[in-house]
């Protein structure tokens, strides 16, 4: 699968709360998380990214809370796929679980920059930077991500585990 | 007889909840959990989530806990409407451990309250500060709203066995040196990725005279150096704490003593002095004496890291018989209902009242920027809370700085940010 996107680009330690301030977590709507996302950050996000857009950041992108809200208001801000240099743990398990590709590739991360265009094959990891022509290889997933990557998020993974232990 | 291979408390805990006689660093495992959690504002996706997962019932009615507290007593209409999404659930798949406004606290300061977390367990939470649970020596971590559907569905969930950090702490600490100094200092030291996948197991001379509540804070902020879980070694303490709460048995858990860690960092406590951490991340640690003159207009104490007994004892002793100054507000929040009774009890509620301070029912609230204390444009706030990233409590433009319930109260008082011994008398 390979996704071609224009960059936003971000530094170290974004937190979730950056990505969607804690006021707007009395809901779950999509569609109102995404109209808040980033906010606080960068006040152009909402009014310019485009479907198929991509964020690329420096180290522990997504730190803080635990929330879920930050990947899905992510996703459905249109944003296609998150690279960074290192991602906090409890973000890296949210992207996969509700289906956000994200990569850890800390050469891409740093050399890329806002408004470049990114192309990437997600099966094979490769980055290619379309305004520099450079290619970047990022972490591989271990197995049991690709499996949950494949299933498309762990619900449906999950779905497909007790259907096999109850048939 | 084939040799025994060395494991830390992660790795014991986790091998035991598999059944595996060792486990690696780095091995993928599904793991049984002892107990899940959710709140107010993780629990509705949740439950989305759950819904889509096609099962009829939950895993055991008597291992979910359920606990409105972000934006509870409901802060508006929609925070009502995830509170009762959260309430038909929890009604309707029996849920033994839901736990209404008025018989609530904040998560993390009830589960372990309640005895509902244990020495040797596996929790999982809907909540980053789920590693709180580590302080009992639970193997405890923050996961999102689908990692927890599919936990409360199959009692469950997927885990990578982390290598872990041991931090050795020793030495005499100083006056007014509580477990917040002990871990803004530590954070300030491996920064807020510093333990980034990893287990941090908490030990040292210093560490083994600590109380429960003090270790309860510790291992909360775990969380905000990127760490999994931040346990303690089950002792005496643990065991005091533990025992008269407990209502099922438990496996306490130690690592062995020739376990490998990543890292070990040993730190002189000694050299530690009341700390405070600048916005905009909690890495940015300084000693009191080095904070200068940081004018205040609001003090914060409780939450899930500083809202427990000796908290508020602590606060109350420099409150007593003193006045909040005329520029600050002062919001002193109890974890639970039963420290907000102990408090009423004791007379520490008519301290905070006199003083001129808030004194609010269980919540989290003002912690992250919800509501009971929210910040303005330009605001400053000393808060015994553990994030102060840019926004975290109200206003892009308004700032917080994080310490312990001491220097909370005393710069209450003082207006700017200050220590105890700055008060006179
Ligand atoms: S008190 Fe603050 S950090 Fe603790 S659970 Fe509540 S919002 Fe989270």
């Amino acid at each position: 699968m390979t996704l071609e996107g224009r960059v936003w680009k971000y530094g170290d330690n974004i937190d979730t709360d950056a990505i969607i301030p804690a006021r707007y977590l009395n809901t779950s709507s999509e569609a109102e998380l995404a109209a808040h996302c980033m906010e606080d950050w960068d006040t152009s996000f909402v009014a310019n990214v485009q479907p198929g857009d991509i964020v690329v950041a420096g180290k522990n992108f997504g730190c803080g809370s635990s929330r879920e809200h930050a990947p899905v208001a992510l996703k459905a801000s249109g944003i296609a796929c998150v690279v960074a240099e290192t991602f906090a743990r409890i973000f890296y398990r949210n992207a996969l679980n509700i289906g956000l590709p994200i990569l850890e590739c800390p050469e891409a991360a740093q050399a890329t920059l806002a408004g470049h265009t990114l192309e990437i094959d997600l099966s094979a990891g490769r980055i290619r930077n379309v305004d520099t022509g450079q290619t970047y290889q990022s972490t591989p997933y271990p197995e049991f991500m690709l499996a949950l990557i494949e299933a498309g998020g762990l619900v449906e993974y999950t779905r497909r585990k007790l259907a096999e232990d109850h048939g | 007889m084939a040799q025994r291979k060395p494991m830390t408390m992660a790795q014991k805990i986790l091998a035991a909840h598999t059944g595996r006689e060792h486990l690696s660093v780095g091995e993928l495992v599904d793991v049984p959990v002892d107990m899940v959690l959710a709140n107010d504002i993780t629990a509705p996706i949740a439950i989305n989530e759950f819904a889509r997962l096609g099962v009829d019932e939950v895993f055991d009615r008597e291992r979910i806990a359920l606990v409105p507290d972000h934006f509870a007593p409901n802060k508006d209409i929609k925070s009502a409407e995830q509170c009762k999404q959260m309430r038909e659930f929890a009604q309707r798949y029996g849920i033994v451990h839901y736990f209404e406004v008025g018989r609530m606290g904040i998560e993390h300061a009830l589960l372990p309250q309640e005895g509902l977390v244990l020495p040797g367990d596996v929790v999982v939470g809907a909540d980053s500060h789920t590693c709180t649970y580590g302080a009992v020596g639970a193997f405890a971590t923050g996961m999102g709203s689908t990692d927890i559907a599919v936990a409360m569905a199959t009692g469950s969930i997927w885990m990578r066995v982390p290598s872990t950090i041991k931090i050795v702490y020793s030495g005499e600490r100083r006056p007014w040196v509580g477990g917040k100094d002990l871990i803004l200092h530590t954070i300030g030291l491996i920064g807020v990725d510093g333990a980034r996948y990893q287990a941090i197991e908490f030990c040292g001379p210093a560490i083994e005279t600590l109380s429960m509540d003090n270790r309860l804070t510790m291992s909360n902020m775990a969380i905000e150096a990127g760490a999994k879980a931040g346990m303690f070694a089950p002792d005496a303490i643990t065991e005091a704490y533990v025992s008269s709460r407990a209502k099922r048995s438990c496996r306490p858990t130690c690592a062995d003593a020739d376990a490998e860690y990543e890292r070990v960092i040993e730190i002189d406590v000694s050299a530690i002095e009341p700390t405070v951490s600048f916005p905009h991340l909690p890495s940015n640690a300084r000693p009191l004496s080095q904070v200068g003159q940081v004018k205040i207009d609001q003090a914060v104490i409780g939450s899930c890291t500083n809202g427990r007994w000796e908290d508020l004892v602590q606060a109350a002793e420099i409150l007593k018989g003193r006045q909040v100054h005329p520029d600050v507000r002062c919001i002193v929040i109890p974890g639970t209902q039963e420290i907000y009774l102990e408090a009423v009890r004791g007379g520490l509620a008519e301290t905070f009242v006199r003083a001129g301070a808030v004194f609010s029912t269980p919540t989290c609230g003002p912690c992250l920027g919800g509501y009971m204390g929210v910040l303005a444009a330009g605001e400053r706030c000393i808060s015994t809370t553990n994030r102060n990233f840019v926004g975290r409590m109200g206003h892009v433009d308004s700032e917080v700085y994080l310490a312990g319930p001491a220097i909370a109260a005393a710069s209450a008082v003082l207006g700017y940010i200050g220590g105890p011994e700055q008060l006179g008398r």
